[in-house]
C-alpha cells in the first residue's frame, strides 16, 4: 500500500482516498464544511486547507487525491493562518444570529469558528441579505446563513434523485433555492436539514422546540417501515422531540425519510390514555378493573374458535409472543398479522427475508422488481438501488409500473403472463438474467396479493435454483414486506400451517365466523364489522379504536423496549426513550392482567424471559444486530397454479400508512402537498 | 446587481419556431450524445432571440426537456449569466458599459442621460417609444470608450450630445446608425485614417 506522511507521521492508505481521508487515518481532523463522505466532493468551502510539501499553497485535501511520498503537514502556522482566512470570509455575510438560531449548539460553523474564527470583524461593508425560501412544510429556511457549501444540492441530485434544488445568480448573489420555490418532492428531503452545517435549512415542525443539550437521546429503531432504519429518539421530559439518524452503513447509512423522522409529532396526539368502553354507542372512559372484567366475561362469553386476533404494523417481537401465549390459554388458533392475504411459504427463514440484504444491493448487477414500488414501501432501500444504479449503471426492470423511482428502468410485463415466460425461458428477459452473475428479484406484496402469489414465488425460487443464481454465496431473491413487524412474526410461527387449516383467517373474518376480535395495535385491517365484540389494543385513536367495542391503551414503540425484526431478517432493539401516556400500558403487561382474571394459575411472563423465548424461537439467529445465518440451499417441489393475472402495484399512502403517521400534522401537511401536486401537477405556484 | 427575478407576466407556452428549430439541431451536433446538455447555452441564446430578447420560464422548461436535464439546472444557468434577460426589454435595448476605461471616459453622463430620456430605473421599459437600458460589465471596446450596446450594435465614441441624439432617435423608432460617433472607421487612430499610421514596418 501507497504511503502518505501526516505530521510527520507516516501510514498506509488505500489507493483512491483523497488527503483528508488519510488525515483521518492518522487521527488528524481536518474542519471542513462542504465535504461529506456520502456525496460527490465539490471543494468549494476551503475550510480543509493543509500544507503540502513542496506546493506553493495550501491545498484543498478534500479534493486531492492521496499520492506515495506526500509530506502533509496540519499543524503548521500557515496552514492556521490559511483557515483563519477562511473562515474570515464565511463569517463576513454570516449572520451573528445564534442566540436565535435552532443549529445552535449543534453547528459546525459555530464548533469550528471557536477554533479558527476571529473575535473582530474587520468587514464593515453591508452585509448580504437573502429572502427565506420555501421548501415545503419540513424545511424551514433562513437563507442568510447559507455559506454554500452546496450539500443540499449534491443530496437531492444524488442520493435521493429529485433534482430540484439549485443555487441560482452567481458570485456574492449566489442563492439555494428549489426549483420557484415548491417544496422538494421526496421521501428523503429532510436529511437535508442533517446535511447543512449550518442554520440556513432547519426543522419546520422542530422549530424552537428545545435546544441539543436539553435533550435525552436514546439511540432506537425505526418502525414506519420495515427497513429497520437506525435512529435516535430525542426526548424533553415525556414527548419525544424529535427523530434523528443514526449511522449504519448496513442499513440506513446516514439517511432516514421523512416518515421516519417526522411521524414524532404522531406520538403526542390521539393518544389512548385511559381505557374506553363503548355504552349506548358511544365510547366512554373507564378503568382497568371494568374493561378487564368486561373482556373475561365476553371470553367465557363465546367459544374459543370464535375468538380471533390480529396484530398490528408496529408491534414488537416481545409482545406479539405473549399474545402468541395469551391466544394459547384462550385456545384459540386464529391468529394472523397480514393486512391482506399474501403468500408466505414459513418453511425456512429464506422464503420471507431480503436476502441479498440492503447492503448486498451493491453488489448485484441486474435488479428485476415485481410488483413494488421500492420508492414508497422502503424509501431507504430504494436509495441503496438508487446509489447501485448511479455508480454501476445497472440495468432495472419490472413487473408492473411502480411510478417515478428516481432512477430508469424498464417495464418488461404487467402479467402473471410475462412470469411464466420467463421461468419457461420464453421471455428476453430470460436471457439477461441467466447471463446476470449476481440478480436480485425483489418481490412486493402486490404481487404476492394474487390468486398466484405462490406461482409467482416458487416459480422464480425454483428458476434461480435450477440455474445456480441461488448458490452459496449469492441469493438475490429477496421479499419486500412493508410493515415493521411482518418478519419478526413470521419468526415466531404466527401464522398457522397451511396443512393444519381449512380456511382461511381472511375467510372466516368474512364469512362472520367470528364473535370476538382481538385487533392488538392493528389499524390497517380492512373488513366490515358486523356483529363482533371488537378489542382494540393500542396506542393511538384511529381506524381500529373507531370500530372498537372496548379499547386498551397501550404503548408506542418509543415508549418501551422490544425487538424488531427487519426485512433483512435482522433482530435490533428498539428502547424505550418516554414513558407510556395516562395508564397505558406495555402489551405484555395488559396480558398478564387478563390472563390472571381468567384464573390461570401457571401463567405469568416477565420481559426478559419474553426476550430469551424470541431470541431462542427466532430461526437461523446469529445475534442482535446482525444478518441471520445462511442455511443450505432446498430445491422446493411445492406444487404451483397458474392463473393469469394482472401485476398492478398498489399504491400507498406514503404519508399515512401507520396509525402514528395518521395522527402526526407533519405528516398530513405532506399528504395534502403530495396530493395537490397529484391533482393539478404543481404546486403552491 | 442581485439574484435576477422572473418576470410576473410569464406566457403560457413556448416552442421553438420551425427555423429555430432547426437551428437547436444543428447545435445538438456539436456536442456528443451523452454531454447533449452542453448545448443548454445556446439553445436560451435561442430562445432568447425568438422571443423578444427575454427568456420565459416556459422557453426554459421547453429546452430542459428537449435536453433531458431537470429544470432548476436550466434555471441555474439561466440566472448565472448577465446576458440571458429573464424579464422583458425594450425593442431598443440599450447596454451602457459602466467599468473603468468608459466610467473614466464619461460613462457616468450617458447613465445620467438614459435615466433622463428612457426609464428612472433600469430594466424599466420607457414610457415614450419602446427601449429600455441597464448598466454592463466592460463589452470589450475599451479602445473606443465610451460606448453603449444597442440590441446588437456598438455605438462608439460618445459624448453627450451625440448619446442624446441617438436616444431620440431610438425613442422614435428610427435609430441612428451604429460605429463611431467621432468619426473613426473601426479602432484606426482618429486623424490618421490608416491604421497604424501608415509607417508599414
Amino acid at each position: 500500500m501507497p504511503k502518505i506522511t501526516i505530521n510527520g507521521k507516516e501510514i498506509e492508505f488505500e489507493k483512491g482516498m483523497t488527503v483528508l481521508q488519510a488525515c483521518e487515518l492518522a487521527d488528524v481532523e481536518i474542519p471542513r464544511f462542504c465535504y461529506h463522505e456520502k456525496l460527490s466532493i465539490a471543494g468549494n468551502c476551503r475550510m480543509c486547507l493543509v500544507e503540502l510539501e513542496k506546493s506553493p499553497k495550501p491545498i484543498a485535501s478534500c479534493a486531492m487525491p492521496a499520492a506515495e511520498g506526500m509530506n502533509i503537514k496540519t499543524n503548521t502556522t500557515l496552514v492556521e493562518k490559511a483557515r483563519k482566512g477562511v473562515m474570515e470570509f464565511l463569517l463576513a455575510n454570516h449572520p451573528l444570529d445564534c442566540p436565535v438560531c435552532d443549529q445552535g449548539g449543534e453547528c459546525d460553523l459555530q464548533d469550528q469558528s471557536l477554533y479558527y474564527g476571529v473575535d473582530k470583524s474587520r468587514f464593515v461593508e453591508n452585509k448580504r441579505d437573502v429572502k427565506e425560501k420555501y421548501m415545503g412544510p419540513l424545511i424551514k429556511t433562513q437563507m442568510t446563513r447559507c455559506i454554500h457549501c452546496t450539500r443540499c444540492v449534491r443530496f437531492a441530485t444524488e442520493v435521493a434523485g429529485v433534482p430540484e434544488i439549485g443555487a441560482i445568480g452567481r458570485g456574492e448573489n449566489m442563492e439555494i433555492t428549489t426549483y420557484l420555490e415548491k417544496s422538494m418532492e421526496s421521501e428523503l428531503s429532510a436529511n437535508v436539514i442533517d446535511l447543512c452545517p449550518v442554520g440556513a435549512l432547519t426543522s419546520k415542525p422542530y422549530a424552537f422546540e428545545a435546544r441539543p443539550w436539553e435533550l435525552k437521546k436514546t439511540e432506537s429503531v425505526d418502525v414506519m417501515d420495515a427497513v429497520g432504519s437506525n435512529i435516535r429518539v430525542d426526548t424533553y421530559n415525556w414527548e419525544v422531540k424529535r427523530i434523528l439518524p443514526r449511522l449504519n452503513n448496513e442499513i440506513n447509512e446516514e439517511w432516514i425519510s421523512d416518515k421516519t423522522r417526522y411521524s414524532c409529532d404522531g406520538l403526542l396526539k390521539q393518544r389512548l390514555d385511559v381505557p374506553y368502553i363503548k355504552k349506548n354507542n358511544k365510547l366512554q372512559k373507564s378503568t382497568w378493573d371494568e374493561a378487564i372484567n368486561l373482556l373475561v366475561d365476553k371470553i367465557h362469553s363465546v367459544q374459543p374458535n370464535e375468538i380471533a386476533g390480529h396484530i398490528g404494523d408496529m408491534i414488537n417481537m416481545e409482545n406479539a409472543l405473549s399474545f402468541k401465549k395469551f391466544f394459547k390459554t384462550l385456545k384459540s388458533k386464529n391468529l394472523e398479522f397480514r393486512e391482506k392475504n399474501f403468500y408466505i411459504n414459513q418453511d425456512e427463514k429464506m422464503n420471507y427475508i431480503f436476502n441479498s440484504s440492503i447492503a448486498g444491493i451493491e453488489d448485484t448487477d441486474l435488479i428485476l422488481l415485481v410488483g413494488t414500488n421500492p420508492r414508497h414501501e422502503a424509501s431507504i432501500l430504494n436509495a441503496r438501488i438508487r446509489k447501485t444504479f448511479v455508480q454501476k449503471k445497472i440495468p432495472i426492470f419490472s413487473i408492473g409500473n411502480p411510478g417515478d423511482l428516481t432512477y430508469e428502468y424498464e417495464i418488461i410485463g404487467d402479467s402473471t403472463e410475462d412470469i411464466k415466460k420467463i421461468v419457461n425461458k420464453e421471455h428476453d428477459f430470460s436471457k439477461k438474467l441467466l447471463l446476470a452473475k449476481k440478480p436480485i428479484i425483489i418481490i412486493g406484496e402486490s404481487a404476492l396479493e394474487l390468486k398466484s402469489g405462490e406461482y409467482i414465488f416458487e416459480e422464480f425460487k425454483r428458476f434461480l435454483i435450477k440455474n445456480n443464481l441461488i448458490n452459496e454465496n449469492w441469493n438475490g431473491l429477496n421479499i419486500l414486506v412493508q410493515n415493521a413487524s411482518t418478519v419478526g412474526l413470521l419468526d415466531l410461527k404466527i401464522l398457522q400451517d397451511k396443512k393444519e387449516k381449512s380456511s382461511s383467517f381472511f375467510d372466516d373474518l368474512k364469512n362472520r365466523k367470528f364473535k370476538l376480535l382481538y385487533l392488538l395495535g392493528s389499524d390497517n385491517l380492512e373488513f366490515q364489522k358486523n356483529d363482533e365484540f371488537i378489542v382494540y389494543q393500542g396506542s393511538h385513536g384511529d381506524r381500529g379504536a373507531e370500530i372498537a367495542d372496548l379499547i386498551l391503551p397501550s404503548a408506542t414503540y418509543t415508549e418501551q423496549n422490544g425487538l424488531y425484526e427487519n426485512l433483512e431478517g435482522r433482530i435490533q432493539e428498539c428502547k424505550k426513550a418516554s414513558y407510556p401516556i395516562g395508564e397505558a400500558l406495555e402489551d405484555w403487561k395488559i396480558f398478564n392482567q387478563i390472563i390472571k382474571k381468567l384464573g390461570s394459575k401457571d401463567y405469568k411472563v416477565n420481559f426478559d424471559e419474553l426476550r430469551k423465548e424470541v431470541l431462542e424461537t427466532a430461526p437461523n439467529f446469529s445475534g442482535i444486530n446482525e444478518l441471520p445465518k445462511k442455511s443450505a440451499i432446498k430445491t422446493n417441489n411445492i406444487e404451483t397454479s397458474f392463473f393469469n393475472e394482472k401485476i398492478s402495484v398498489r399504491e400507498l399512502d406514503y404519508y399515512y400508512t401507520n396509525s402514528i403517521s395518521r395522527s402526526s400534522k407533519t405528516m398530513s401537511e405532506c399528504r395534502q402537498i403530495r396530493q395537490k401536486i397529484k391533482k393539478d401537477g404543481t404546486n403552491n405556484i | 446587481m442581485s439574484v435576477k427575478k422572473v418576470h410576473d407576466n410569464q406566457p403560457k407556452e413556448f416552442k421553438f419556431s420551425d427555423e429555430n428549430l432547426k437551428k437547436a439541431e444543428e447545435i445538438l451536433k456539436r456536442y456528443p450524445e451523452k454531454n447533449k446538455k452542453s448545448a443548454v447555452m445556446p439553445l436560451l441564446y435561442l430562445a432568447q432571440r425568438q422571443n423578444g430578447n427575454w427568456i420565459p420560464l416556459a422557453a426554459m422548461k421547453f429546452i430542459a426537456n428537449y435536453l433531458a436535464m431537470p429544470y432548476i439546472s436550466v434555471y441555474e444557468v439561466a440566472t448565472f449569466y448577465t446576458m440571458y434577460n429573464l424579464a422583458p426589454v425594450g425593442k431598443h435595448f440599450i447596454q451602457v458599459c459602466t467599468t473603468t476605461p468608459c466610467l473614466l471616459r464619461g460613462a457616468d453622463k450617458i447613465v445620467k442621460l438614459c435615466k433622463e430620456n428612457i426609464s428612472q430605473n433600469e430594466n424599466e421599459i420607457s414610457k415614450k417609444g419602446n427601449c429600455s437600458w441597464m448598466e454592463v460589465e466592460c463589452l470589450g471596446a475599451c479602445v473606443s470608450a465610451p460606448m453603449v450596446q444597442i440590441n446588437d450594435d456598438y455605438y462608439e465614441d460618445l459624448d453627450e450630445k451625440s448619446t442624446k441624439e441617438i436616444l431620440i432617435s431610438l425613442i422614435n423608432d428610427k435609430p441612428l446608425k451604429p460605429g463611431s460617433y467621432r468619426g473613426r472607421k473601426n479602432t484606426s487612430p482618429e486623424k490618421i485614417l490608416i491604421s497604424n499610421g501608415g509607417k508599414h514596418a
